[in-house]
């Protein structure tokens, strides 16, 4: 419902020309905001977070960070595109899956199978299909590709047939569960329930030593940042001028002679390998990848935190996804009881208060400061 | 221009942090002590100890219960003036049904609170997921409930059976009653998917036929399919190890397809007294369990447990199987810690072969090799008043064998 009749985006994120520099602002500031922003929240999370916090609170960092990629993604689909993604998990899992079923058969050595198969699966060779992923050369591009490729069949289907709104989150979710069935059913081969578990190295680097968990989490702070600017890059564009709208009005892009679907597509396989993308760098941070990471209610939640940040804005996503994990974190460990009802608290208090996110606050602060001052 | 500007700069933040990256990157070697394990904090009057349950999500029926008894057990030993003089503090946190949480609330527990021991966990796959982060920072789990064996950690001590303790017992009992065929249901995960392979391996060798095999999703109600094949399989009995909420469903379809406990016995493996109450026990009367414990366990030590159970938490609350093994594994702990002389994990663990406590359930003996506790077998069956009475049980306590390697049917499993 949301999808087809999208809220207008706020002006903070209003997509301008590619040349000209965005509303009324004077020049100098908004020329240089975005490489400001940028340049802080590098330092923030490159110096001040590894500086403040444990090596335990970094990792969990980390975790957030990998959930923050795929709310980059989904930002652009949805809060750009108007595709409400309800099935991102496949992707995460994708991506998650392809990196763990390469650091296991790592960890296992040349010729060796990852312990669970010869527990559960009783087998007496590496299945086919594992096999190309002993090479790092297949496995790290797959953790990008494999879900762009699915997400490509899957768009091109549904997009040309001109399937949106609840239907298009229908058919994802619907995706979702499917995988699920699909990886705890073949457990023998893929772990079932339990998933990929006990991650011990990461391209030779012992992920039990805290000095290489703080060198994943540098890496995953760095892909994020280059994701921001990738997101920043293609919301600026013509093709993401494009996109909102076609988001706004379908109809009338088709009638100017473009073609929504495959526009659509673009954005809908991009959000794809950003959250495979996330997977696998989910997978050395955390040490795990299960069906439970990906199903219908992890890829719920990883809508909800971009809806907390705010959809249609660059940073909205990133800064509702980690501010919704962290909430997560810091309330069931303050109330280990009750802390899913202040949970669901706080996302009533920001869709009813805030629809447009935490992101809207700052437009919000400045239009009252604005309003003082003509008051005065 | 501006955006170019904007580009140089953005473009010299990627090569800042593509060289921060670079340099903070770690070391291939872990000798410099990077993995040594975090020492539990035992410096005040008081030690502390988690509790790593699901309090929300669909376990959180079944876990709720076992931190009670943890807690009734804590309790208990802090009145009786703790562990090595110390008070236990126990620090909770809540698992929430979703196994990467548990891993998170593991670490926390562990390197944040630096606890001497982490009592939790329910699931296959909870465990699965706490299991490194155990061996990781060299820290003590004690997992209290059954499970489908294959597994020995030097960090979990396991208070639960294993399925020489349960599944195999179960088996025997249905081989000593004449039956000849099993049809098996599961829910879709791993305890019933290798529990079945062992009841295939073990159906095989000891002349019974397994006529049908299915599993249905965790969570699923949707029986009419798998309850009309079983009864027109003609199997002789069902082996049970469906989970949670799906069994209220499987029992309701049973009966009202006409299938009786007397002509086609349920062995269930997961239903104790608490989910005899949620399901009813009106489709569960005459139907079979296999566990070690029993509300009904003749003996002090559970009329005890039973009676302080039931004051701390309601006379209408049943005590079972996992809450039970959940409240000697503190007093295990207890019991090794003391022997030990200290809080040490290494220590505790040296100390633990041969410990011995008078519990709920009979005399049980920790095994320091497999680390995990010989139980005496139960075989019970549902009344009327749902609660569970023992019908058969093993004599004597059965030794751990999570590799079942002393049963040559099993051979070809581990």
């Amino acid at each position: 419902m949301t999808a087809v009749t999208p809220a207008p985006p706020s002006t903070a994120g209003a997509p301008a020309p590619a040349d000209v520099a965005p509303g009324s602002r004077p020049g100098g500031r908004s020329r240089l905001r975005p490489a400001a922003g940028f340049a802080f929240g590098a330092a923030l999370l490159f110096a001040v977070a590894p500086l403040a916090l444990s090596d335990f609170r970094l990792a969990l960092l980390a975790k957030y960070l990998c959930v923050a990629m795929v709310a980059v993604g989904i930002g652009i689909a949805w809060g750009r595109g108007g595709m409400l993604t309800l099935g991102q998990g496949v992707f995460f899992g994708l991506g998650g899956y392809a990196m763990a079923m390469h650091l296991k058969l790592a960890d296992a050595g040349p010729g060796g199978m990852p312990d669970f198969m010869q527990l559960y699966g009783q087998l007496d060779e590496l299945p086919v299909w594992w096999r190309p992923f002993a090479s790092p050369w297949f496995a790290l591009p797959a953790t990008v590709l494999l879900p762009m490729a699915v997400a490509f069949g899957l768009g091109s289907l549904v997009f040309r047939r001109r399937v949106r709104g609840a239907y298009f989150a229908i058919l994802s979710q619907a995706l979702a569960a499917a995988m699920v069935i699909l990886l705890i059913g073949q457990q023998g081969t893929t772990g079932g329930t339990n998933g990929l578990t006990d991650i011990q190295g990461f391209f030779g680097y012992d992920l039990d030593d805290p000095v290489n968990q703080r060198m994943v989490y540098f890496i995953i702070a760095g892909v994020l940042l280059a994701l921001l600017a990738l997101a920043r890059q293609i919301v600026h564009s013509r093709y993401g001028e494009l996109l909102v709208a076609v988001r706004d009005s379908e109809e009338r892009v088709r009638f100017l002679g473009y073609d929504p679907a495959s526009v659509k597509l673009v954005a809908y396989v991009v959000a794809a390998g950003m959250a495979g993308l996330a997977g696998a760098l989910f997978v050395p941070a955390v040490g795990i990848i299960s069906p439970a990471l990906i199903g219908i209610v992890p890829s719920i939640e990883f809508v909800i935190g971009v809806a907390v940040g705010g959809r249609a804005t660059l940073l909205g996503p990133v800064l509702g996804a980690v501010a919704v994990a962290w909430a997560r974190t810091a309330l069931s460990e303050r109330f280990p009881g009750t802390w899913t009802y202040l949970q669901g608290l706080l996302f009533v208090v920001v869709v009813a208060f805030l629809p447009g996110g935490l992101a809207s606050l700052w437009a919000l602060a400045r239009r009252r400061a604005e309003r003082a001052e003509v008051h005065q | 221009m501006s955006l170019l500007w904007g580009r140089r700069i953005l473009a010299g933040a990627m090569i800042l942090v593509a060289a921060v990256a670079v340099t903070a990157c770690g070391s291939k070697t872990s000798d410099e002590g990077g993995a040594a394990g975090v020492t539990a904090d035992v410096s005040g009057d008081t030690v502390k100890v988690g509790l790593l349950n699901s309090l929300s999500g669909t376990m959180a029926i079944s876990e709720v219960t076992v931190r009670d008894s943890i807690m009734l057990a804590v309790e208990e030993i802090n009145a009786a003036g703790g562990v090595l003089g110390k008070k236990i503090q126990p620090i909770g946190e809540d698992g929430a049904s979703d196994w990467p949480t548990f891993a998170e609330k593991a670490e926390k527990l562990i390197s944040e609170d630096r606890v001497a021991a982490v009592f939790g966990c329910w699931t296959s796959a909870s465990r699965k997921a706490v299991k490194p982060v155990f061996e990781k920072n060299k820290a003590l789990l004690f997992y209290p409930v059954q499970y489908e064996g294959l597994e020995q950690s030097p960090y979990i001590f396991y208070t639960g059976a294993t399925t020489n303790q349960q599944i195999v017992p179960g088996l025997d009992y249905l081989k000593a009653q004449g039956t000849k065929s099993v049809y098996l249901v599961g829910s879709d995960y791993v305890f019933p998917r290798t529990a079945n392979k062992i009841i295939k391996a073990y159906a095989a060798a000891n002349g019974m036929t397994v006529v049908g095999e299915d599993y249905a999703p965790l969570g699923s109600t949707e029986f009419g399919t798998i309850v009309n094949k079983v009864r027109s399989s003609g199997a002789k009995a069902v082996f049970n190890t469906l989970n949670g909420d799906s069994n209220v469903a499987f029992f309701k379809e049973y009966k009202s397809a006409g299938l009786t406990a007397a002509a086609m016995p349920v062995v269930s493996v997961s239903i104790a007294e608490e989910e005899v109450k949620s399901i009813g026990t009106q489709y569960l009367e005459g139907q079979l369990t296999a566990w070690n414990y029993y509300q009904t366990t003749p003996g002090a030590a559970n009329g005890k447990f039973v009676a302080a159970y039931k004051a701390k938490y309601g006379a209408d609350k049943p005590t079972s199987d996992p809450m039970e093994a959940a409240y000697v594994s503190v007093y295990l702990w207890k019991a090794m810690v003391e022997k030990a002389g200290a809080f040490d994990v290494e220590k505790v663990r040296g100390a633990s072969d041969g410990i011995t406590f008078e519990a709920p359930e009979g005399l049980v003996t920790v095994d320091g090799k497999t680390q995990h506790i010989a139980k005496t077998a139960r075989i019970g069956k549902v009344g009327a008043d749902g609660l569970i009475t023992e019908v058969w049980n093993s004599g004597k306590p059965i030794a751990p064998d999570p590799y079942l390697k002393t049963y040559p049917w099993a051979s070809g499993l581990s």
